[in-house]
């Protein structure tokens, strides 16, 4: 049975295995705004220079 | 023990469980409260924006101001987005809700904090509307009353996401989640990353509030609200996008255009929609143009494109069902002959069409460096969110509303000849509301003004074209129908529940639901899923008219410096 769990598994392409997966939806949907909007924007308003 | 009673809907066949149906029921009851309540408020607004009434003072008008947005944009969507994530996951998965007392405790936070939050802003002292930008200090419940929604919404968030490893788990579907619960998973990621914005800048301006921090930087402030302010109109657009594909299939029967091309464009949001956020701050100084045009050109443009596959394959499946069911002479017969009088069918189109030409085209031309300058901070930018969050979301709610209130109550709608008609008063009300405010904010009108006129300034004056005025008087108009179309929807909606025929166990006379289409059905009379002649040459009157008003706006920009 878990044999062909696996296989199975195995037979399903990468992509969706990406989307079948909420948990790295999440990961991603949250790491590719915290990276590109916030740690980036916060890195540039944090080196200003102080005058 | 009651933990694992369901029922089966004879009208749909979907299972709901117990406790996640009083749960979807007391959400989407709460929703509808705040959107009467933010609606109310919106009247006021308008009638003060009309300078021939004024009805407001200064201070009670950025009062209501504060009312208005924060109960219509922040507690009506997502009390309504938490009851619609309770529905994706357990009824259409059909499993139990996993830990529905934490849902009750989530649901509780958001009531305190959303009762918290009128109380504290009628009380005088938070007039800082929707934004709270620092250093314009509210009183601290304020802060706090967010914070507390923010929290149970997040909770909301997270026992969706254990009800998909319930269902999972339990083996209650094989294969892929459905699309539409696809399209709530990537609303509820939006939203955690929302909701974690929203704590990250509203804790700290709390302690600020409290005296316990000393000082707020202003620009990281901007930043990090937007991420907070912006995505959470996203999650609206993923949950009013996966709205359109329930109705199309529940009304006709119809399957995706391409299940594979829908659920990337439901990536690229999760990947790319919440960097629009960087549009709010355009003309920020601080942040640098390297960081401002990659979001807002290059990542932006991605979940644009997002929502043109949306806005292509939605109707296109539609076309597809529809001439698959016979209705296949000319280019736009299967459109004619859909269920106009039905409002779950023509909200959802009006939401779909005012989304994509006024909201989505807008939205764009605000997103762009150099033609944003034009109109940044005037009175287009509510013109825009209000094509995409009230007439593309509410309106796609609403429609979504009718269909839930005989399988979810089991009461039958009242007033169906209002019903009806609701859609396109409220429809017509809010295209004008959008409209005129664009209108009135392309002439220069700032968005956050009391008064045009300067009265009270101590000899201010700007002399705005007349023009200006005619549009804030055809949106004063505007609002007043569009008021009256809510105020029908939350009249139906209400008088339903509380006076609707109960239909029991019995399955309705009408049915409520389309068979899906077979591949037979698709394959007659030579057709196919794919033939969809009507809706390219719909795509492509929408190509034109994005085309021509982005050269319009260059063009206009072009005016307003002269070269040499």
């Amino acid at each position: 049975m878990s044999d062909q769990d696996e296989t199975n598994s195995g037979d399903v392409p990468m992509m969706q295995k990406l989307l079948d997966n909420p948990f790295l939806l999440l990961f991603l949907g949250v790491a590719s705004p915290a990276v590109l909007y916030l740690a980036w924007g916060i890195m540039e308003i944090v080196t200003i220079p102080a005058r | 023990m009651s933990n694992n009673i369901f029922r089966t809907c004879p009208d749909t066949g979907l299972k709901f469980h117990g406790p996640a149906e009083t749960l979807m029921k007391v959400n989407a009851v709460a929703a509808v409260v705040f959107l009467l309540v933010g609606g109310f408020y919106g009247l006021l607004v308008g009638l003060t924006r009309w300078q021939a009434v004024h009805l407001l003072e200064a201070s009670d008008f950025y009062m209501v101001l504060t009312l208005h947005g924060i109960n219509v944009l922040i507690f009506w969507m997502i009390f309504f987005e938490i009851a619609v994530l309770y529905f994706c996951s357990s009824v259409l998965l059909g499993c139990r809700l996993a830990t529905p007392k934490w849902a009750w405790v989530g649901f509780a936070l958001m009531v305190i904090g959303a009762v918290m939050n009128n109380v504290i802003v009628l009380q005088g002292s938070s007039s800082v509307m929707m934004t709270s930008y620092v250093p314009m200090e509210a009183h601290p419940l304020f802060y706090l009353s967010l914070i507390l929604f923010a929290v149970g919404a997040l909770i909301g968030c997270f026992v969706f996401f254990g009800t998909l490893v319930i269902a999972k788990a339990e083996k209650t579907y094989e294969g892929s989640v459905p699309l539409v619960t696809f399209g709530a998973i990537t609303a509820a990621v939006i939203a955690v990353f929302t909701i974690v914005s929203g704590a990250i800048v509203l804790l700290p301006t709390f302690l600020w509030s409290v005296g316990l921090v000393g000082e707020i930087d202003v620009l990281a402030y901007r930043l990090i609200w937007w991420a907070f302010g912006h995505s959470s109109q996203q999650i609206n657009v993923a949950a009013h996008v996966s709205v359109w594909y329930a109705i199309v299939a529940i009304l006709f029967g119809a399957k995706p255009l391409s299940e594979k091309v829908s659920r990337t464009a439901f990536l690229m949001y999760i990947l790319f929609l919440q960097l629009a956020s960087v549009h709010h701050l355009l003309v920020d100084p601080g942040v640098s143009s390297n960081f401002k045009m990659f979001n807002t050109s290059y990542a932006m443009y991605l979940a644009v494109m997002a929502s043109m596959v949306h806005g292509l394959t939605v109707p296109g499946s539609m076309e597809a069902a529809q001439r698959a069911r016979g209705h296949t002479a000319g280019l736009f017969t299967w459109l004619r002959k859909a269920p106009w009088g039905n409002p779950t069918f023509s909200g959802m189109f009006i939401s779909l069409v005012g989304f994509g030409f006024l909201g989505g085209i807008t939205g764009v031309v605000m997103g762009a460096e150099q033609i944003n300058i034009l109109v940044h901070n005037t009175l287009y930018v509510p013109g825009h969110f209000h094509a995409t969050v009230v007439l593309g979301s509410t309106m796609a709610f609403m429609a979504l509303t009718y269909w839930l209130v005989p399988i979810l109550f089991r009461r039958e709608i009242v007033m169906k000849g209002l019903a009806k008609w609701q859609p396109y008063i409220f429809g017509l009300g809010m295209s004008g509301v959008a409209l005129f405010l664009m209108g009135a904010g392309t002439l220069g009108v700032p968005r956050r003004h009391w008064d045009i006129g300067f009265a009270g300034t101590g000899g201010m004056t700007h002399e705005f074209p007349a023009a200006a005025y005619t549009m804030l008087a055809l949106n004063g108009l505007s609002v007043i129908l569009a008021v009256a179309g809510g105020a029908a929807f939350c009249v139906i909606i209400v008088g339903s529940l509380l006076f609707g025929k109960k239909l029991g166990d019995q399955p309705m006379a009408e049915p409520c639901i389309v068979a899906p289409v077979t591949d037979e059905e698709y394959n007659a009379n030579g057709g196919s899923a794919y033939a969809i002649p009507g809706t390219i040459v719909l795509a492509m009157i929408f190509f034109a008219s994005f085309a021509l008003y982005y050269f319009i706006n260059w063009k206009y920009l072009a005016e307003t410096w002269g070269i040499g």
